[in-house]
């Protein structure tokens, strides 16, 4: 590990003492950083040929214009540093709100009404914001019968919520089926739980 | 019968409608333009984004864009991002994202499509691709006028 980084030294070394090649190289840098969660995931690098997984926590290569690619070994800092302004403009990430129709009606259920307040809370927070409205269902019926089943509770949702002043242009509907259970169930299980709508703020 | 053929053909309009536009500009600060069908104009927060669409920043320019399936991407100052491809299907969560960062800085969080299908988001660079499995990452291309400096 010490000869690979003594070794990674040298290297920058030899580069850093090499400028006099007249040929412009770009170089790049990917690094993978953890979410606000901490949770990393990875990134598949393609480059000359070869495949390097990245997959821990500021974990880093630096890709020549020849595709090859060396790890770089940077501190959490380094990174925030250089990217400072960039990730300043990353987006704030999509809110998600579940609401539950009375049971045969349009109508919210209590409990999602006061849900519905924090939907407007988290509108006001946010510059220009537009929300998805994502219908789900329950598993009874064929996959085709519940896409059409949950887009007509999306669009629903999509109403009620122009109706309360959202400007129209800024919502989108859309039906997931029984892709996406909340309460996993066997087939053609009538669970009330799953028969929602869901709200994503963005 | 005719009902349900016209409710069936206004939500085909409305997916349509839906289909052109697969993000907004959420983020805009200093210069940010975005050329599209060979036009640029500058871009403001809440702007539609199209595939096809580049991103382009000046010096002090930062730009921050929320696609259709969540995923987050923002540029930093002098970049060049390019929308080279996106899909996505709202219902099945099958889709494809790609991007081209030509110079400058990027930062992505993955959405719901890579959920649904890892690596199906690539980004890439002039001389490599990356291809996401869900995560959080940052991408810098070097200017070659300005590869001492950022070379380090």
């Amino acid at each position: 590990m010490r000869i690979a980084a003594a070794i990674l030294l040298l290297a920058v070394a030899a580069c850093a003492e090499t400028p006099k090649v007249p040929v412009p190289v770009a170089s790049e840098l990917v690094a993978v950083i953890p979410g606000p969660d901490g949770h990393v995931g990875a990134v598949v690098v393609y480059s000359g040929g070869t495949m390097q997984v990245l997959d821990q926590p500021y974990e880093a290569r630096r890709v020549r214009a020849d595709g090859s690619a060396l790890p770089e070994l940077l501190a959490a800092p380094e990174i925030s540093r250089a990217f400072r302004s960039t990730l300043e403009a990353l987006p704030g990430r999509p809110a998600s709100f579940t609401l539950y129709f009375l049971e045969g009606k349009d109508e919210l259920t209590n409990a999602s009404r006061a849900e519905m307040e924090k939907v407007f809370a988290e509108l006001k927070r946010r510059p220009a914001p537009d929300i998805a409205v994502i219908g789900h269902t329950d598993t009874v019926g064929n996959l085709s019968f519940n896409d059409k089943l949950s887009l007509a509770r999306a669009e629903r949702m999509r109403e009620l919520m122009i109706e309360l002043g959202i400007p129209q242009g800024r919502i989108q509907a859309a039906g997931r089926g029984k892709r996406e259970l909340l309460v996993a169930t066997e087939d053609n299980v009538s669970e009330p739980r799953n028969r929602r709508v869901e709200i994503s703020v963005r | 019968m005719r009902k349900l053929w016209i409710f069936v053909s206004a939500l085909v309009f409305a997916a349509s409608a839906a289909a052109n536009d697969i993000g907004q500009i959420k983020v805009a600060k200093g210069d940010v333009q975005v050329e599209r069908s060979g036009a640029r104009v500058a871009a403001t927060v809440g702007m539609p984004v199209r595939a096809t669409d580049v991103v382009v920043t000046g010096a002090n320019g930062s730009a921050g864009i929320t696609f259709s399936d969540n995923s987050l991407v923002s540029v930093g100052p002098n970049s060049v991002f390019a929308i080279d491809k996106y899909r996505f299907d709202t219902t099945t969560h099958a889709g494809e994202f790609e991007g081209s960062l030509r110079k400058g800085k990027l930062a992505a969080v993955s959405g719901k499509m890579v959920r649904q299908s890892p690596e199906s988001m690539k980004i890439r660079t002039p001389s490599s691709v990356m291809a996401v499995r869900g995560t959080e990452f940052v991408v810098q291309v070097d200017e070659p006028a300005a590869a001492p400096a950022a070379a380090r």
